[in-house]
């Protein structure tokens, strides 16, 4: 049967064949070579030259990195209780996670943005969506901590949040999923009837200090992505939206049916016109807003009322610009000209103009009108389209050197093309399945156009495995060639939606080191050893704890009794950088305490059965750390044992 | 005396008006553990630390040893100083106006004796804080170890290396001292070249 001619044949095409593979595989593992592990080699003790702020998913929180290195620099807890250090758990930070359902101890966070001067990152804050139960965290990049989340009335699934406008003026916020507005019990088949969508402007004080200005009444699709328009385009903001079907089962199938669906371009500073014309209504609603006081001690104030603008009453205020196959992202380019679609399932990339928009309005060029919502005609908005860029385009950042770089889904790769030629100049596989994408400043007038990361949605097989569960990987490309060139993967937490990175230079300067003890107006705090005290208030008791390297003042308290619910107020005396005092207690069914230097904190134990328990400092803090401790003696419900205190003398 | 020379002699006193707003002496510590520098400044009228709340960290580490906490409140060195430095630059002044050569050399054993008291009440200054420790309450007991900081250079003081020099205002204090010096040798040679030639 097998001749010795068919057996070479067989043998040199099998050769060949992996040839061909090895050919493959030295293409596909461009990064790793000594060059790319140059790029992105930052030396021990040296510094990153990027802050890159990664959203934590469901992870609920958000991680810094530091870039080229891709290294880890600190998770910040946002909308996610972390017994690590308290958040969430002591008494000056629960109120940050109340709303108005109750306390809620996690959400699902998803859009990192910086705040914005002149359109350009200026490193003051960071903001974040909660997607679950739509809110919107700030967070001062002075300290790297939360100190402010807003809840967002009449919405759904906040999604295409938190996008600023080129000053802060507004972040705004909208709902992903469509609900009755008000809140009501009706049948969901109802849904084109009774489900409507909002388009929400938080104001932004100079402080940073977040207010609802004015939610907007839409109709109820799916609103997904959002960014604003900036240079000519300045006082539009644009959202995509899906499901304009209006389907309210099986979206899969049901909201995918229609060829077109919109990208909203949102005139807000004529909806700033009509809320000063008065042409609002006044809505019932109940949301919280929670921040950070002077003390550093999280308030949680109901909002009752909210103004809501309706387009039917308000011409001009909205316009739709048709956008292929269900547009996830909307991205306008650093001109503020080209408003790019990622329409997810489309074959092209679709940009629109918005020059080509302002004309088409002055010229009625409506193709119909969706509840007093203009819809502008595709081609007399349409600037131009990428061809063959790839499959399931998603989001687009921009370099500021007159290139997009656009994450495809479907065929996993970052696909570079030209702005006003349309034309595709690279594309680059990333591993797997890849999300948003992040250029620094890749959404703002003034890009850092370095390097371009990966935020991708499968890992697979680039790392150690690690059972069922694997870490997201994100990758990072060199862009300031023609040809993108792979330089590192690196594993991040939770799932990381969207990213935002900003030159180090803009935020590490503003560091807050150590708060002064002079200036702690903690109503528990106490400023030295000698004030420090235990203090019964009914069956409350009140331990005034101070701090310092390496012991507690008091460490030895009695009095305590089963039943009692005992408050420890914790003053780190120390003003030294990164000397923090951990406490613990045994039993406590709350969590430790991290507090920095000058700082108060407080954490509620309930003892439970009497005895003698231990409590010590958790954070390493001097060659003495493990002789910092102190014992609470209990005593059984209903005992005599007076209050019993030692201070240092 | 020329005028020139009266001229140097009241820019010398002006001079140690530099130590109201520079520091007098500088104690740097250097440590791995504080790569943003710690260190304390003497002042004619105050100790401070040379960043924000360094004297209370020295304070702090120095607990460990059993030193004394350095209250710059209760030192009285601290008050009587700005008096001798106002006295110094008054006579300074007095003597640049009048000229004398006489004068002068007055001035300058005067500032000698100042400094050498000076020297020797910081030295035994650092020698209280650095010997008398509260042996009872110290954590960290080094038999024979002493702790007092050098009068100026550096030494190792446990893990800390400790680098003393005079501030701007020190150096200030000693560019005066070498001015009036420079102008009473200019002015001795003076005399002596006029003796010589009136001989």
């Amino acid at each position: 049967m097998f001749n010795f001619k068919n057996i070479c044949m067989i043998g040199f095409s099998l050769l060949f064949l992996c040839g061909l593979l090895l050919i493959g595989c030295s293409n596909q593992e461009v990064g790793g070579t000594g060059d790319a592990a140059r790029k992105v080699y930052v030396p021990p003790g040296s510094y990153d030259e990027f802050y890159a702020f990664f959203s934590g998913g469901f992870s609920g929180q958000v991680t810094v990195h530091g870039l080229p290195s891709g290294r880890l620099l600190k998770t910040i807890p946002v909308f996610s209780q972390n017994a690590e250090n308290g958040y969430g758990y002591n008494e000056e930070s629960k109120n940050m996670l109340m709303t108005s359902f109750g306390f809620i101890p996690w959400d699902d966070a998803h859009h990192p943005e910086l705040s914005q001067t002149n359109g350009v990152p200026d490193g003051r804050w960071l903001f974040i969506n909660a997607n679950n139960t739509p809110r919107i965290a700030r967070i001062d990049l002075k300290s790297f901590e939360t100190t402010e989340i807003i809840q967002i009335p009449n919405s759904g699934g906040n999604h295409a949040s938190p996008f600023v406008t080129p000053n802060n003026e507004y972040v705004v916020a909208s709902t992903r999923f469509s609900v009755p507005i008000p809140q009501a019990d009706v049948s969901i088949e109802s849904y084109k009837e009774n489900f409507k969508g909002t388009i929400t402007f938080i104001k932004v004080e100079e402080t940073g200090k977040m207010e609802i200005a004015f939610q907007i009444l839409v109709p109820g699709f799916n609103y997904d992505l959002s960014h604003s328009g900036k240079g000519p385009s300045f006082g539009w903001s644009f959202f995509t939206c899906y499901n304009t079907e209006q389907a309210n089962n099986l979206l899969e199938v049901n909201a995918s049916r229609n060829d077109k669906d919109f990208i909203a371009a949102v005139n807000w500073k004529l909806a700033e016109q009509y809320i000063a014309e008065g042409k609002f209504r006044t809505l019932d609603a109940n949301y919280r807003h929670n921040y950070l006081d002077e003390n550093h001690i999280a308030k949680s104030e109901t909002g009752e009322s909210v103004k809501v603008l309706d387009p039917q009453n308000c011409p001009g205020l909205i316009y739709y610009l048709p956008t292929p196959k269900s547009p996830h992202g909307v991205d306008v380019d650093p001109t503020g000209e080209y408003i790019v679609g990622g329409g997810k399932l489309a074959a092209v990339i679709p940009v629109h103009s918005f020059s080509k928009m302002i004309s088409a309005i002055e010229n009625k060029e409506f193709e119909s009108e969706v509840d007093g919502i203009p819809v502008l005609k595709y081609e007399s908005v349409m600037a131009g389209e990428v061809q063959n860029p790839g499959l399931g385009p998603l989001h687009t950042e921009f370099d500021g050197k007159g290139y997009a770089y656009t994450s495809m889904f479907l065929s996993s790769e970052i696909t570079k093309w030209k702005l006003g030629t349309w034309e595709v100049v690279d594309r680059v596989p990333t591993y797997y399945s890849i999300g948003h994408l992040m250029i620094p400043g890749g959404d703002s007038q003034s890009p850092w156009g370095k390097y371009v990361i990966a935020l991708n949605k499968i890992t697979k097989d680039r790392y150690l495995p690690t059972g069922p569960e694997l870490a997201h990987a994100a990758q990072m490309y060199d862009i300031t060639g023609d040809k993108m060139e792979l330089l590192l993967d690196f594993p991040t937490m939770g799932e990381p939606h969207y990213a935002q990175a900003i030159p180090a230079s803009l935020v590490m300067e503003n560091q807050v080191k150590i708060y002064p003890l002079e200036d702690n107006h903690h109503p528990y705090a106490v400023k030295s050893e000698a004030e420090s005290k235990v203090e019964r208030k009914g069956n409350e008791v009140h331990a005034y704890i101070t701090t310092i390297r390496t012991h507690f003042s008091p460490d030895n308290i009695e009095g305590v009794k089963v039943g009692d619910k005992v408050y420890f107020h914790i003053t780190n005396l120390e003003q030294d950088w990164d000397i923090p005092h951990g406490f613990a207690i045994m039993g406590a069914r709350t969590s430790e305490l991290l507090v920095m230097p000058g700082a108060t904190n407080t954490i509620v134990w309930e003892p439970q059965q009497p005895g003698v328990y231990p409590f010590y400092c958790t954070d390493f803090c001097s060659a003495l750390h493990q002789e910092m401790q102190g014992y609470v003696r209990v005593s059984p419900r209903g005992s005599n044992t007076p209050i019993k205190f030692n201070t240092k003398k | 005396m020329k005028t020139r020379s009266k001229l140097f002699i009241i820019i010398g006193a002006l001079l140690l008006a530099a130590t109201y707003y520079f520091p007098l002496w500088v104690i740097d510590l250097q440590a791995p553990q504080y790569p943003e520098g710690l260190g304390l400044e003497i002042w004619i009228n105050r100790i401070t630390g040379a960043h924000d709340y360094d004297l209370q960290k020295v304070n702090n580490l120095n607990h460990y040893i059993g030193m004394k906490a350095i209250y710059p409140e209760s030192i009285p060195e601290l008050k009587v100083m700005p008096w001798v430095m106002r006295a110094l630059m008054l006579v300074g002044i007095i003597v640049g106006i009048a000229g004398k050569r006489s004068w002068l050399t007055v001035l300058l054993i005067l500032f000698v004796i100042v400094a050498i008291a000076g020297f020797i009440d910081y030295y035994m200054w650092g020698y209280d804080y650095g010997h008398n420790l509260d042996v009872e309450n110290a954590i960290i007991k080094i038999p024979g170890q002493s702790y007092q900081p050098p009068l100026i250079g550096s030494k190792m003081i446990l893990n800390f290396k400790a680098v003393s020099l005079p501030g701007i205002g020190g150096w200030a204090v000693i560019l005066s001292f070498l001015t009036w010096l420079s102008i009473a040798v200019i002015e001795h040679k003076q005399a002596r070249k006029q003796y010589e030639h009136s001989k």
